[in-house]
């Protein structure tokens, strides 16, 4: 079982390689909107590609309002 | 189809169309892959008549206001239902807001009643706004854990009734819904929408984009706003044919849902339009070059063909491909909500897809405009629809005026305003604050809002919006057009500028080449029209629920800036 600072870390890693930026460029307290300047639509796809690296579902309804990668990394660990 | 001419309410119709189509398809729901619920009309009737004897029980009223606060879905479409039925008045809240202004939208509502989805009401009674809904009575949850906290609400699922429950008539002029076209700021407006105002906008809507059994409506757009309620709950429903929810609106699944359930009709934003223009676009530059130029020829093919009219089957004939990746049956995708771009409706037409642009606004129902494809206008919003009566207030030299609009399909005011009201309708127009022509053909074309405008001292009327066009695919994430003096107010009426407003992608920076390209095409406009500085924007533009950009919002954010630092020199 990861702990929650290794799903943060791995959500990290993630958006960086998809989104092609460098990885320590970005912190689990970035909004995520903001720091890759991403729109709703982009935001999805991350969620998409996490969840299958996860091997999760997250549904629309749990990322409601979600912006920042720690509260992500969160809705993700509440449900490995 | 009903003949809507024979009705007084929006219930009285919706009543009829259940048993006349009782055994066709009316919802379908899926959750990714898998398909949640399938009902006819006949199962939508018993759902809902449930949900009406419940209210019934519960001594909801004749003009009772009930809000509903959900993502797309059926139950979202069975309650507005019921509450018809029993004579309410639907107050359709935006899902997308914050808490805050969901409850500060329900207290000037004065709704009785809410019905919200279990993780939204998480939301709402974690907030501190909840101390301040004084009207709500009850509020109904859908789809709550089975051992949720549901803080003070019911189950949706368990608020029934039995017997069959009174069918309460309302008249064409009654009050059907309160709809918020703005407002979350100071002083929100409630567009009070009347029965009359959704029986005489579908007929005129379905006049040009019909509906029947066997049609299936793709809902994307919130069913909340006026596009969705209309084509993907009024008209579809009035005409038998099917409505289809998505409860994930990752793009994957949408593309999936196309071919899935052979859609008829889609609504979409501009930003979601264009982003399917870019991966179409990314998709025929992929082929391999004998293809490619083949897929152009068919392509130049189809626009030749398909000049005067679209001719659907020959299209798909034409461009099988394409065609099939949206199902094969898609008639038409509608695009509203915000300004799109010429070449994006071209790009979709030449491939044989037509797209039904127009122009509406909340305040006269859902649409005004609307392009009737005889021939494709992209550079226009459409003619009036039937029944529409567009004029020009004050037009200049050029044409262009303030569009007023008079109709049985402008709402009847806005609640508890009674200035703001008297300010909007003139004499029995609607004053949209929308800046038009009408052209020869009787064609609308727009060019922005009234207050977003410059002056030159040539005396030219420039509109912003109009300029855009001309950073049309520009290399940066967002960009818009506006008069200076719109973001830092002046007490001037000379020396008006027009600035160009940049959010940049993550990690570019304003580039000389980036600075070249923009000079270059602002050289191709004409001297007067020119922009004459350049603002960044370090964040994202702020955008409605519908990802329209919330100009007066991005401007009054903008004006924190000092202006004489702001404003970069181009």
């Amino acid at each position: 079982m990861r702990t929650i600072d290794q799903t943060t870390q791995e959500v990290l890693t993630l958006a960086s390689k998809h989104f092609q930026v460098p990885s320590d460029s970005l912190a689990p307290d970035d909004d995520f909107f903001r720091k890759l300047g991403i729109n709703s639509l982009q935001a999805l796809e991350l969620l998409s590609r996490l969840e299958n690296h996860f091997g999760i579902e997250l549904p629309d309804y749990e990322v409601q309002g979600v912006s920042d990668f720690r509260t992500l990394a969160s809705r993700i660990q509440s449900r490995l | 189809m009903l003949d809507l001419t024979r009705y007084q309410s929006c219930g009285a119709a919706l009543k009829d169309a259940l048993e006349q189509f009782a055994p066709e398809v009316c919802l379908i729901e899926s959750d990714r892959d898998r398909e949640k619920e399938r009902l006819t009309y006949r199962d939508f009737k018993e759902r809902a008549h449930s949900l009406a004897t419940g209210l019934q029980d519960a001594s909801f009223k004749v003009n009772d206001r009930a809000a509903i606060i959900m993502t797309n879905q059926s139950k979202w479409l069975i309650t507005a239902y019921a509450i018809f039925y029993r004579g309410g008045v639907l107050v359709p809240l935006d899902y997308k807001l914050t808490a805050e202004e969901q409850w500060q939208l329900l207290n000037h509502s004065s709704a009785s009643m809410l019905i919200t989805e279990y993780p939204i009401w998480r939301q709402l009674s974690a907030s501190p706004s909840r101390s301040s809904a004084i009207t709500l009575k009850t509020i109904l949850i859908t789809e709550a854990p089975a051992n949720a906290d549901l803080s003070g609400a019911k189950r949706w699922e368990e608020f029934r009734g039995s017997g069959e429950p009174a069918f309460i008539p309302r008249n064409r002029n009654d009050v059907a819904t309160i709809v918020y076209s703005s407002g979350t700021g100071g002083r929100p407006k409630g567009c009070m929408m009347t029965h009359e105002n959704y029986l005489e906008q579908c007929i005129a809507l379905t006049s040009l984009y019909p509906f029947a059994p066997g049609f299936r409506y793709l809902s994307i757009l919130p069913t909340n706003h006026a596009i969705d309620f209309m084509v993907g709950f009024f008209g579809p429903f009035i005409c038998g044919a099917t409505v289809v929810h998505l409860r994930t609106m990752r793009p994957e699944y949408v593309r999936e849902a196309f071919p899935k359930y052979k859609i008829t009709y889609v609504s979409l934003v501009p930003l979601v339009l264009k982003n399917l223009q870019k991966s179409l676009q990314t998709r025929f530059d992929a082929l391999p070059s004998s293809k490619r130029k083949m897929f152009r020829a068919l392509v130049a093919i189809n626009k030749a063909l398909t000049r005067s009219k679209p001719r659907l089957a020959l299209s798909r004939r034409l461009l099988p491909q394409v065609h099939q990746a949206f199902g094969g049956q898609l008639r038409a995708i509608i695009v509203g909500g915000a300004f799109t771009e010429p070449q994006t409706l071209q790009f979709f037409y030449d491939l044989g897809i037509p797209v039904a642009n127009g122009y509406g606004l909340t305040e006269a129902g859902t649409a005004i405009t609307v392009n009737d494809l005889k021939p494709f206008r992209a550079d226009t919003v459409g003619k009036p629809l039937p029944g529409m009566q567009v004029r020009i207030v004050n037009p200049g030299s050029d044409g262009i005026g303030e569009v007023s609009v008079r109709s049985k399909t402008v709402m009847s005011g806005y609640l508890n305003e009674p200035e703001l009201t008297a300010e909007t309708m003139v004499d029995g127009w609607l004053m949209t604050g929308d800046l038009g022509r009408i052209d020869s053909s009787g064609h609308l074309q727009l060019f922005g809002r009234k207050k977003n405008m410059i002056v030159t001292e040539e005396g030219k009327n420039i509109y912003p919006e109009d300029i855009e066009a001309a950073f049309e695919s520009l290399p940066v994430k967002e960009f818009c057009v506006f008069a200076a003096n719109y973001i830092w107010p002046q007490r001037s009426m000379v020396g008006e500028q027009l600035i160009l407003v940049l959010r940049l992608e993550p990690g570019q920076s304003l580039t000389g080449e980036l600075r070249r390209d923009i000079s270059a095409r602002n050289n191709r406009l004409l001297n007067y029209k020119r922009v004459h500085g350049l603002v960044l924007c370090n964040e994202d533009f702020p955008r409605t629920a519908s990802l329209k950009i919330k100009r007066n919002i991005l401007a009054a954010r903008l004006a924190l800036q000092d202006r004489g630092s702001a404003i970069l020199p181009l």
